[in-house]
């Protein structure tokens, strides 16, 4: 066995990936349960390519057939049903651990220096995600599917001059049809997967670049010589750590954090299972009752939302009575959290010990993204649309803000080392 | 192997130069992937606009042409119909045509780009169904109404321009297709023309 192992360490980094990422890969000690939701993203992601990669192997992207594939992958397929719901279910979840793998971010200071670019990666995982969200949904073929892309496509006819021959072109045709159906198929089960795969791989590589954070958002690397030996941690960590910097307080990766992760993955699967198997339309929120109905390009749905991991930002859209703007400002609210790293500019990372002002302001912004969700749900109507426009303003209220008093923030003394 | 001294701004030049070729290349070779995005030449024949020959049609009179698998209708509208269109801005949703259901020439009181004829997509916008075009018995279901269309589905109304009345199910007035006149007796539906 050693034979091999060396045979191969002989001809490809083998053993020297395994411990600069796994085994000797030094993980901050103090990783709450926030910190699960990176490797429950990772699960999810597999779990949509091979369901993903089954349910291709049924489905018909064509306008004739889609639908009916789909009923014929639901009705007749052996466990065509579980594939289906595995992946639709996953969809949703995806999200709901993105969201909470950002907020994380956002809480602990994850995107300040120096991790910057491991924010932009996964700001592009989120965009391209969207993007797979959104083109897949288009695939069943439903109701839902048919007008909740004929409303996202005509966003780009906002744009002046050239709106209407870009729509056209992201189309294929005058309207929503068989072939923007099947380039939507293209980009869902190839290209975009490609990309997000490649995005994953950049985003984990930044990250053990850098290190990870951790809940009280203080540095694991000391300078080399300051620790002395009884205060470092029992374990091997790789040169390449070690060479520059006194380790402390943390874990080797594996086997230590995987073994915990495990239990999350378990609780996880609890409640994904029980979606998959006793809510899988989510009372209309994982998929929507118009699509339990063949696309009509003739019979508008009564109400059109788009599944709730858009709807916060469909309802920034929504506030603005200009359409232009409304675009500008839904695509803002994204670019907000781009550059995020640069509009904080405060040197502490852990909200435990930034200003109560902030503490206030990532809540308010926290409740807001919540509260937009809620209301991009519901049917535009005054009242609701005034609410709208309030939590918008509490949304980029929160950027604004926290470039001002970031520079000078009050905040309490920051440990030198995580508590023992 | 030579051992002449590198003449650096040669070299320079000749980078330079392959990667302006090279990048004119990667252009060009762009060009056939983002033009393969465009509507085929099936989807464009089954999109191609459509002429309407207005020349015999009697005053009050609707015709209908298909256009992207939708009805398209063309009414010639009397004297009355475009009389009565004032009278009945404060029973319509959207009276002034706010919601872009129009293009632009025909954001006006009568909808069309000339008075006497109502171009419009014969759907509902409620749920898609094609409504009736009442020519003299409109007046028993909104008072005051010259003519107008009635939605057998959910009891939509409309008036002579496609305008929706208050209090019923359907949110928007009707769609106005982008159309011009070739000449006096001809439409074209499908494009807004270069009088646009």
């Amino acid at each position: 066995m050693n034979k091999l192992i060396a045979w191969f360490d002989e001809r490809i980094p083998m053993t020297k990936t395994w411990n600069i990422h796994l085994a000797q890969y030094p993980a901050p000690k103090n990783f709450n349960f926030w910190y699960i939701f990176g490797v429950l993203a990772t699960l999810v992601l597999v779990n949509q390519i091979v369901t993903g990669i089954w349910l291709t192997m049924n489905y018909v992207p064509t306008g004739e057939g889609a639908f009916a594939s789909v009923e014929f992958i639901m009705r007749d397929i052996e466990y065509g049903w579980l594939l289906r719901y595995m992946h639709s279910t996953g969809a949703s979840a995806f999200f709901v651990v993105v969201y909470l793998h950002m907020f994380r971010g956002m809480m602990y200071g994850s995107y300040q220096k120096p991790r910057e670019l491991l924010w932009i990666f996964g700001m592009l995982i989120f965009l391209v995600l969207m993007a797979e969200a959104f083109m897949g949904y288009l695939l069943p073929w439903g109701q839902m599917s048919y007008w909740g892309a004929q409303v996202i496509i005509s966003l780009f006819g906002a744009i002046p001059i050239i709106g209407d021959d870009l729509t056209q072109w992201i189309r294929g045709d005058y309207v929503i049809s068989g072939a923007t159906l099947n380039r939507f198929f293209a980009l869902h089960v190839i290209a975009l997967p490609l990309v997000l795969v490649i995005l994953v791989f950049l985003h984990i590589i930044a990250l053990h670049e850098v290190g990870s954070n951790n809940p009280e958002g203080i540095s694991i690397k000391k300078p080399k010589g300051s620790v002395p030996e009884s205060e470092k941690p029992k374990f091997k960590f790789h040169e390449r750590f070690t060479n520059k910097y006194d380790i402390v307080d943390a874990f080797p990766f594996f086997p230590y954090y995987i073994v915990k992760d495990l239990v999350g993955i378990a609780i996880f699967l609890f409640f994904f299972c029980y979606v998959i198997f006793f809510a899988p339309a989510m009372g209309g929120m994982f998929l929507e009752p118009p699509n339990f109905e063949a696309a009509n390009p003739l019979k508008t749905p009564e109400h059109i939302a788009p599944v709730w991991y858009f709807t916060p930002f469909y309802a920034i859209l929504r506030a603005v009575p200009n359409k232009l703007l409304g675009v500008i400002l839904m695509f803002g609210a994204i670019v907000a959290l781009f550059v995020l790293p640069w509009l904080d500019r405060g040197k502490v990372r852990s909200v435990r010990y930034r200003s109560t002002l902030h503490k206030i302001n990532l809540t308010v912004f926290a409740i807001s993204f919540i509260v937009l969700g809620y209301l991009g749900l519901k049917p535009a109507t005054d009242v609701y649309t005034f609410f709208a426009r309030v939590f918008t303003f509490l949304y980029f209220a929160f950027f604004v803000l926290l470039f001002f008093y970031s520079k000078n923030e009050k905040c309490k003394p920051v440990p030198e080392r995580i508590t023992k | 192997m030579s051992n002449a001294p590198v003449d650096k701004g040669r070299r320079r030049f000749l980078t330079v130069a392959t990667s302006v070729v090279g990048a004119a290349g990667a252009v060009g070779v762009a060009v056939p992937f983002i033009a393969s995005w465009n509507p085929s030449e099936k989807a464009k024949n089954a999109g191609a606009p459509v002429e309407v020959n207005i020349g015999k049609t009697e005053p009050g009179q609707l015709i209908r042409v298909e256009w992207r698998g939708q009805p398209v209708w063309v009414v010639r509208r009397t004297p009355e119909m475009l009389a009565s269109l004032e009278t009945l801005n404060d029973k319509l949703r959207d009276p002034n045509s706010d919601e872009p259901q129009q293009p632009e020439y025909a954001k006006n009181l009568h909808r069309s780009r000339k008075e006497e004829y109502f171009i419009a997509v014969g759907i509902c916008t409620h749920l898609g169904c094609s409504p009736q075009y009442l020519e003299n018995t409109m007046g028993e279901l909104v008072e005051g109404a010259q003519g107008g269309f009635f939605c057998p589905c959910h009891g939509s109304t409309f008036d002579i321009a496609g305008r929706v009345f208050q209090g019923v199910p359907a949110p928007y007035n009707l769609v106005i297709p982008p159309h011009y006149y070739i000449n006096d007796t001809t439409i074209l539906v499908g494009e807004d023309g270069e009088q646009a």
